[in-house]
């Protein structure tokens, strides 16, 4: 067990926990944030998306002890009331089925928007591609990106 | 309908004062060890009670007006609309609560949705064969036009009006002939009081407000800030955490186990042993080893660290490359005929041509996002269970039946569902929790792996078929012979089944399109020895598979169009009728929602015209179609794909789909474009096999599911039709992996008789 403080969501805490634990675990059964989900344990899915220092991460598979003095932003976190446009765009778009890589895909999507607020539809499927949903909304998905894309271009906006 | 309440009956409490007793707690350790609380059921703000709601709960709202189980009205003007289908993504708590809110004249923005716990208060509640729209509809129309029927009643004995004078329209009833006006919050004391109607008139479907408009989700800004609580989410005090190990092999057990390494993995508490499942399994738990931990990861941990002695059983020696050969041998007998028109052998004789093909698809697994998850709380006093399943009340009476108690004794919240596809039909899972909450005393927390998941599904069958055709001098299609095998889903319950059964015939094979006059269907031997379940559109995704190629090679050995001459196969529109009684294969009234051909024919000449079926294609496309009937509802499907140095690519696929009256256009189209994907992902990539007895993927590189750069142009297209409304969560995907299949045909002119598609073989 060790002590590390990570700031998660603009809050710093504390956890004392293996440093080997999986972010993921951290986060969901000591710290109570559960949005970001357990899909596959082995980073191939990536339900599990939150930011690491600003980088898309798998927590299934990212331990503790890598977050040690940096920051984490969650699903939970990414905006106060679901105004980014990442999750106005879902939301205009229907984007979600079942709605459980969601939290994922849109984290991993807030990462790419924020290094490359324009990107073309091979760009977002080359950065979406390791993200998987079954329900296949995957057309829904890349139109909400271009979406969220163009209205922060266009408001000169970033995409965090 | 049931008579008036001011409250709902204890038993469907959910309805309104649910946040008392099936209220759970959701507590998270602050960083600095403080415990938070907070009360919520299963749902946040629009689904379900959010804080401010929570913390008013626990007094009911007072005369609040009940006609029924799915509508509650509070003085407020509050609408909670009670949604008793299972959520998993095909939006059923948008689509239905719509119904209700459009005949009751509803402001859809005073509507909340509340989950139905599993609870036969609510009827029919399972969530599986493409039904809920087709069996709810009229019902939860008649439920809201009731509401709205009272609400004008109520009105007219506080103006001392004729009722007939009284119109309820957006959350208020006006008189007409004096344009005075009550809102329905208002009337719901004095509604309360009213007898319920028995026969209300319904909307005109010019009338209709939400119905046949596209809604947005329900549940869309819970799932993008991630407040929607999945089973796994769920916390609640002194709760624990589980994995459990469970033998490899269906039909096996644990003879002993070592628990030290376990236990001496940091946060594990307690192992315990799970009793092994009855052969055959049906739904029960496998049975294992479980380990209970403080946190998911401590769970994981300790379970690799555990050492089980098993004994594998019986079906040790299955071995899915074997099994396919003895398939493969079974279909080139006769075998039960369970469809047989005409003179076959009369027809074959007579023939200018005949062929056969044989096909096979693999074992699939449902690989749902969220692998199955359960929360159970197992007391003196009771049971409580959150878990995202297909058919609460199953799950819930097998839960009572497993701890010996009444059935009012358990409790069972349905969460939403990360995706199920039959899957969570199966409530093995919740099953072991009980079990395991029972055992250790606590509120348990059991999730899955990845490989738990894909290594002790209900498989979807592996299948070999053959069919055979008879063409005469002009090419048209004579004589029809479909024999059929894999293991059947009754086998997973019941001893002595050898074969397929006649409702899995009826699945696509038996309902053949085709004006054939000679035509035999038949089911032919494969024991099961694995457990075998319902997976989206179930044995439609092989019968569609074999029916729609073998078509495309009739057309070449008839060297005609395919389009034209799958058209030519199906015939002159007609209507096919071959159940005994009133009900077809899927529960439906055949005389209200007939089999009709006509509107197969419809959906592919659709699906062709917007694909632009004929147009000019570059070099190595090609382009394939299919069309196949199932849950009543029809799908054409053409797709155009190209294969380039033995890589094959999807480019487009339209899709057509008529369903009868559309009632949420926007979900319509998200289940086809799902099922667009999940047709592909088995027609590309599905395959589970078996050696020893045990599966041998274990995650998604071996198992691998449709990724975004993989997925085609989708195009849907809805046909407009004035039949009753039917599902559509399955019928997309059966006429995918065929009109794949015909498009690598016509772009290269090798045959696509397995799945998945492999172009690098010939």
């Amino acid at each position: 067990m060790a002590k590390l403080t990570v700031t998660i969501n603009g809050e710093r805490r504390t956890v004392d926990v293996s440093p080997e634990m999986p972010i993921l675990w951290v986060l969901r059964d000591v710290l109570g944030l559960t949005g970001a989900k357990f899909g596959c344990g082995m980073a191939l899915c990536g339900s599990c998306t939150v930011l690491l220092d600003g980088e898309a991460i798998r927590a299934c598979v990212e331990p503790i002890s890598s977050a040690a003095d940096k920051t984490i932003l969650t699903i939970e976190g990414l905006s106060e009331d679901g105004s980014h446009p990442l999750q106005v765009a879902w939301r205009e778009l229907n984007v979600p089925q079942c709605g459980y890589c969601m939290p994922g895909q849109i984290m991993n999507a807030a990462a790419l928007l924020a290094r490359n607020p324009s990107p073309t539809e091979a760009e977002i499927d080359e950065a979406q591609r390791r993200n998987l949903c079954r329900c296949g909304a995957y057309p829904r998905i890349r139109e909400a990106i271009r979406t969220a894309a163009s209205r922060s271009a266009a408001t000169g906006g970033g995409g965090s | 309908m049931t008579g008036v309440a001011a409250e709902p009956p204890a038993d469907v409490g959910v309805a309104t004062n649910g946040v008392t007793r099936r209220a759970f707690i959701r507590t998270a350790a602050a960083a600095g060890g403080g415990l938070m609380l907070s009360v919520s059921t299963a749902w946040g703000r629009r689904g379900g009670v959010g804080p401010a709601l929570a913390n008013a709960s626990s007094a009911a709202p007072e005369a609040s007006f009940s006609p029924n189980v799915f509508v509650h009205l509070h003085p407020s003007g509050e609408v909670e609309i009670v949604v008793a289908r299972s959520e998993m993504g095909q939006g059923v708590r948008t689509s239905l609560s719509a119904v209700i809110a459009d005949e009751m004249e509803a402001d859809w923005s005073r509507v909340r949705v509340v989950q139905a716990p599993g609870d036969p208060a609510f009827g029919d509640q399972n969530t599986g064969g493409s039904q809920s729209v087709r069996t709810d509809f009229q019902r939860l129309r008649e439920a809201g036009a009731v509401a709205r029927r009272m609400l004008e009643q109520a009105a007219a004995d506080e103006w001392d009006v004729p009722v007939q004078e009284c119109v309820g329209s957006a959350h208020e009833v006006t008189h007409v002939p004096t344009g005075r006006t009550l809102g329905y919050g208002a009337l719901a004391e004095a509604a309360g009081n009213l007898a319920v109607p028995e026969d209300v008139a319904l909307k005109t479907p010019d009338e209709f407000r939400y119905i046949g408009r596209p809604m947005d989700g329900v549940d869309n800004l819970d799932i993008t800030t991630g407040a929607v609580v999945y089973a796994a989410d769920v916390r609640l005090p002194g709760m624990v955490y589980a994995a459990v190990a469970r033998c490899p092999v269906v039909g096996g057990s644990a003879r002993s186990y070592q628990a030290e390494g376990a236990l001496a993995v940091p946060g594990v508490i307690q192992v315990v042993e799970l009793a092994a499942a009855p052969t055959p399994p049906g739904f029960a738990a496998l049975g294992g080893v479980a380990v209970v931990a403080e946190n998911t990861w401590a769970a994981f941990e300790g379970r690799d660290a555990l050492r089980v002695d098993w004994e594998y059983g019986p079906n040790a020696t299955h071995d899915s490359a074997s099994y396919r050969e003895a398939l493969q041998e079974a279909v080139r007998a006769p075998g039960r005929a369970d469809r047989s028109e005409g003179d076959l052998d009369a027809a074959f004789a007579a023939a200018a041509q005949t062929h056969s093909a044989e096909y096979y698809v693999p074992y699939l697994a449902h690989a749902s996002m969220e692998p199955p998850a359960c929360v159970a709380s197992v007391t003196d006093e009771g049971c409580e269970i959150w878990a995202p399943v297909q058919d609460p009340q199953t799950a819930r009476d097998l839960a009572a039946k497993l701890l010996e108690r009444p059935e009012e004794s358990v409790d069972l919240h349905v969460t939403l569902l990360g995706g199920a596809f039959g899957r969570k039909s199966m409530p093995d899972f919740v099953l072991e929790a009980v079990s395991i909450s029972q055992q250790v005393g606590r509120p348990v927390n059991v999730t899955w792996t990845r490989a738990d998941d894909l290594q002790h599904d209900f498989y979807h069958a592996l299948s070999v078929q053959r069919i055979e055709g008879a063409l005469d001098a002009s090419g048209r299609a004579t004589g029809w012979l479909h024999r059929t095998a894999f293991p059947s889903i009754s086998a997973t319950f019941e001893d002595g089944v050898d074969r397929p059964t006649g409702g899995e015939l009826n699945l696509g094979c038996m309902t053949v399109p085709f004006d054939i006059p000679n035509l035999r269907c038949e089911a032919c031997p494969a024991p099961a020895h694995t457990r075998i379940g319902w997976l989206r559109s179930v044995s439609n995704v092989h019968h569609g598979f074999a029916i729609g190629a073998f078509a495309d090679e009739l057309a070449a050995l008839a060297g005609r169009d395919p389009k034209d001459y799958l058209l030519e196969l199906i015939g002159p529109g007609r209507v096919i009728d071959i159940w005994e009684g009133d009900e077809n294969a899927y529960g439906a009234d055949k005389n209200t929602m007939p089999y009709d051909t006509t509107r197969l024919r419809k959906v592919a000449e659709v699906a062709a015209r917007e694909a632009g079926w004929g147009r000019r294609l570059p070099p190595g496309h090609g382009l394939g179609i299919a069309a196949h009937y199932c849950f009543v509802t029809y799908v054409g499907t053409v797709a155009e794909v190209s294969v380039t140095n033995g890589a094959l690519r999807i480019h487009r696929i339209d899709t057509a789909v008529d369903c009868g009256l559309v009632v949420n256009p926007d979900r319509i189209r998200a289940q086809l474009e799902g099922a667009v994907v999940f047709g592909l992902s088995l027609a590309l990539h599905g395959d589970i096999t078996m050696k020893d007895g045990r599966v041998q993927q274990g995650n998604f590189h071996n198992y691998p599911i449709l990724r975004i750069r993989e997925v085609p142009d989708i195009h849907v297209h809805i046909v407009e039709s004035d039949e009753p409304p039917t599902g559509v969560g399955e019928p997309g995907v059966p006429p995918v992996a065929p009109a794949v299949a015909n498009a690598v045909f016509a772009a290269t002119g090798q045959r696509i008789r397995e799945l998945p598609i492999d172009v690098t073989t010939t």
